[in-house]
C-alpha cells in the first residue's frame, strides 16, 4: 500500500500538482456556490425528486410498470394507472405454450404480465400505497432490492424481465432520487398477484 | 481568461471547504480500500494465535455440508452482552466458517467487523491441493463438486451474505447466548464477554418448550429462519421465528402465535401451520420446496433438509394439537 502511494506521488510533476490543486479548489468553489444557493432556497428535495422523475422517465420504468391500454393510435400507457403495475382485476388465462424454436417468453397486451421459464411474473405497484405499493418500503428496502435482485434484499429473486443487471449498477444517489420521486407519484390501490411458479402456471 | 494566480486567489476563502472535501474523499477511499477483503484466506488471520473454534447448538442447513467455525477477537477486547440477544462485537472481530463436502473443504466464508465500523463479507474457494483458498468473485460462483446436489456447489456472492447477515439485529448469527449456552462461563472468565445478565451464567439459556421435540423444532427455525423472520421489518410478512434468551416464555408464545394465527400476505390468509396436519401446513410446504418462488430459506440451499423437516412434521403432528384451545 505504501509503495503504491509513493509511486503515485513520484509520477506527479510539481506543475501537475499545482493543476490538481487548482482543480480541487475550483470544485470546492463550485460546491460552495451550489450549497449557498440551496441554503437560500431549500429545494434540495425538489432537485432530487426531479432527478428521480427524469431517471424513471428515461430508464423505461413506465414500459412495464404503467399498464398499456389500446388508444386511437395503438397501445399507449394508461397514465390513470401510472406505475401501479399489473392490474389486479385483469383475469389471465394460462400462458400459451410456445412452438418449437428459440422462443422464450410471452407478454400480455398490458406489458405487465410476462410468461417464461420462470413462470409468470407480474410487474409491481411502485406507487406509495401502503398496502399494495411501496408505501411501507424504506429507501434501504428499495436500494437493497435493486442492488441484490432479491425482494427487499433477502427474499425471492426479482423475476424477468426486470433489468436488475442494469439498474443494480446505478449510483446510490440515483437510486435514492428514484425512490424520492416514487414517493410523490399518485397513490393507486392495486394488489398485484404473486408470481405463478412454472408448475402452477401450467396448471392454471 | 483568469490566471492561475487569480483562480487560486478566488478559491482561497474556500480553503476550509477544500480541506473538508479532501478529508471526506480520503475517508471514503480508505473505507473502500479496507472494505475489499484480502485476496487469500491465509491473509485473513485464520492461522493466527487466539483463533477459537466454536459450534452453535442449532445449525443452519447447508445441503449437508460439514461445517467448522472459528472466531477471533482483537487482543484485550470483549463482546458486550448487555442485550443478551444482540451481542455487540468489538471492531476487528473476525469469523470463519468452512464448508466441506465428502471430507474435502470447498469454501471458507469470512466476516470481519472493520475498523471503520462496517462489516466485510467474503468467501474463499479452496485450491485442489487444499493449501490455501482464494477470494471468490463478488457475485459468487458455481463449482463442480461431485458430492453437492446435482454435482454443483454454489458459492454465494457478497450480496447474498447480506440476505441473511444483513437483516438480523447483529450480523453475527451463530455466536450468541442461545447458540453457546454452555460456553458462556468460560467466555466471561477469559474476559471475552462482558455485561452478560448474571442469570444466564447461573442457568444456561434454553428455548422454552413443552418437549424436546418442540425445543428442537423451535431451535431449527431460530437458526434457519429467525435472522429474517424476527418481527422487526425487512420482510413483508409479520412472522416471528427468532427466539430470545432474555424472555424465553414470551418469545415462544410470540413464535407460536405468529405460526398459528391467520397469516397476512401469503397462504391466502390461513395460518402457516395447521396443528396435526403437516401435509397441509404452508410452513412445511415452503421449507420442502426448492422452487425459487416458494422455497424457504430463499437462498443458500439446493435440497431440503429431510431430517429437519421430519422434526418439524413430528412437532406439528404430535405436539401442536395438544395446544389447541
Amino acid at each position: 500500500m505504501k509503495m503504491h502511494h509513493k509511486k503515485i506521488e513520484g509520477s506527479l510533476m510539481p506543475s501537475r500538482l499545482a493543476l490538481l490543486a487548482v482543480a480541487v479548489n475550483l470544485l470546492a468553489f463550485g460546491l460552495t456556490v451550489a450549497s449557498a444557493a440551496e441554503a437560500a432556497e431549500p429545494k434540495a428535495d425538489k432537485v432530487q425528486v426531479e432527478r428521480g422523475r427524469y431517471l424513471v422517465n428515461t430508464s423505461g420504468c413506465h414500459d412495464c410498470h404503467t399498464p398499456l391500454k389500446m388508444g386511437a393510435n395503438g397501445p399507449e400507457p394508461d397514465m390513470s394507472r401510472m406505475l401501479s403495475g399489473h392490474p389486479a382485476a385483469m383475469q389471465l388465462p394460462p400462458a400459451p405454450t410456445l412452438p418449437q424454436g428459440p422462443w422464450l417468453m410471452v407478454v400480455a397486451a398490458t406489458n405487465t404480465a410476462w410468461a417464461g421459464p420462470w413462470g409468470v411474473s407480474f410487474t409491481a405497484n411502485l406507487t406509495p400505497d401502503a398496502e399494495t405499493g411501496l408505501g411501507k418500503w424504506t429507501v434501504k428496502d428499495f436500494k437493497d432490492t435493486i442492488r441484490t435482485g432479491r425482494h427487499l434484499g433477502r427474499g425471492r429473486a426479482i423475476l424477468p424481465p426486470m433489468p436488475i443487471p442494469a439498474y443494480s449498477q446505478m449510483t446510490d444517489r440515483d437510486l435514492e432520487a428514484i425512490y424520492a420521486y416514487l414517493r410523490t407519484v399518485p397513490v393507486v390501490s392495486n394488489k398485484v398477484p404473486e408470481p405463478w411458479a412454472p408448475a402452477a402456471a401450467a396448471a392454471k | 481568461m483568469p490566471s492561475t494566480q487569480q483562480i487560486l486567489h478566488a478559491a482561497w476563502p474556500h480553503l476550509p471547504t477544500v480541506r473538508m472535501a479532501l478529508v471526506a474523499l480520503l475517508g471514503t477511499l480508505a473505507a473502500l480500500a479496507s472494505a475489499e477483503p484480502p485476496a487469500r484466506l491465509s491473509e485473513t488471520g485464520l492461522n493466527a494465535p487466539g483463533v477459537m473454534p466454536f459450534t452453535p447448538q442449532y445449525t443452519l442447513w447447508s445441503d449437508g455440508a460439514t461445517k467448522r467455525r472459528w472466531i477471533a477477537l482483537p487482543r484485550g477486547r470483549a463482546i458486550e452482552a448487555r442485550d443478551p440477544d444482540a451481542w455487540q462485537f468489538p471492531l476487528g472481530t473476525r469469523l470463519w466458517k468452512e464448508f466441506a463436502v465428502d471430507g474435502k473443504p470447498i469454501e471458507t466464508r469470512y466476516i470481519e467487523h472493520r475498523a471503520d465500523g462496517g462489516w466485510t463479507f467474503a468467501s474463499y474457494v479452496w485450491n485442489a491441493a487444499g493449501t490455501d483458498a482464494l477470494l471468490a468473485p463478488a457475485r459468487g460462483s458455481t463449482l463442480p463438486v461431485a458430492g453437492a446436489p446435482n454435482g454443483v456447489y454454489v458459492v454465494p456472492g457478497r450480496g447474498d451474505c447480506l440476505a441473511c447477515h444483513g437483516g438480523a439485529p447483529v450480523p453475527v448469527l451463530g455466536f450468541s447466548a442461545l447458540q453457546l449456552p454452555h460456553e458462556l462461563p468460560a467466555l466471561v472468565a477469559r474476559g471475552q464477554l462482558r455485561k452478560l445478565p448474571p442469570a444466564l451464567l447461573k442457568q444456561p439459556p434454553q428455548i422454552a418448550a413443552d418437549s424436546a421435540t418442540e425445543r428442537a423444532a423451535l431451535g431449527l427455525m431460530h437458526a434457519n429462519c429467525g435472522h429474517c423472520h424476527h418481527g422487526s421489518g425487512g420482510v413483508p410478512v409479520a412472522l416471528r421465528l427468532a427466539q430470545r434468551v432474555a424472555d424465553p416464555e414470551a418469545s415462544r408464545a410470540e413464535v407460536l402465535a405468529s405460526l398459528l394465527s391467520p397469516s397476512g400476505r401469503f397462504n391466502a390468509g390461513a395460518p402457516l401451520i395447521e396443528p396435526g396436519q403437516p401435509q397441509t401446513s404452508a410452513l412445511v410446504h415452503r421449507m420442502r420446496s426448492r422452487q425459487g418462488l416458494l422455497q424457504m430459506p430463499p437462498l443458500g440451499t439446493q435440497r431440503p433438509d429431510d431430517e429437519g423437516l421430519a422434526l418439524i412434521e413430528r412437532w406439528i403432528t404430535h405436539d401442536l394439537p395438544r395446544k389447541e384451545p
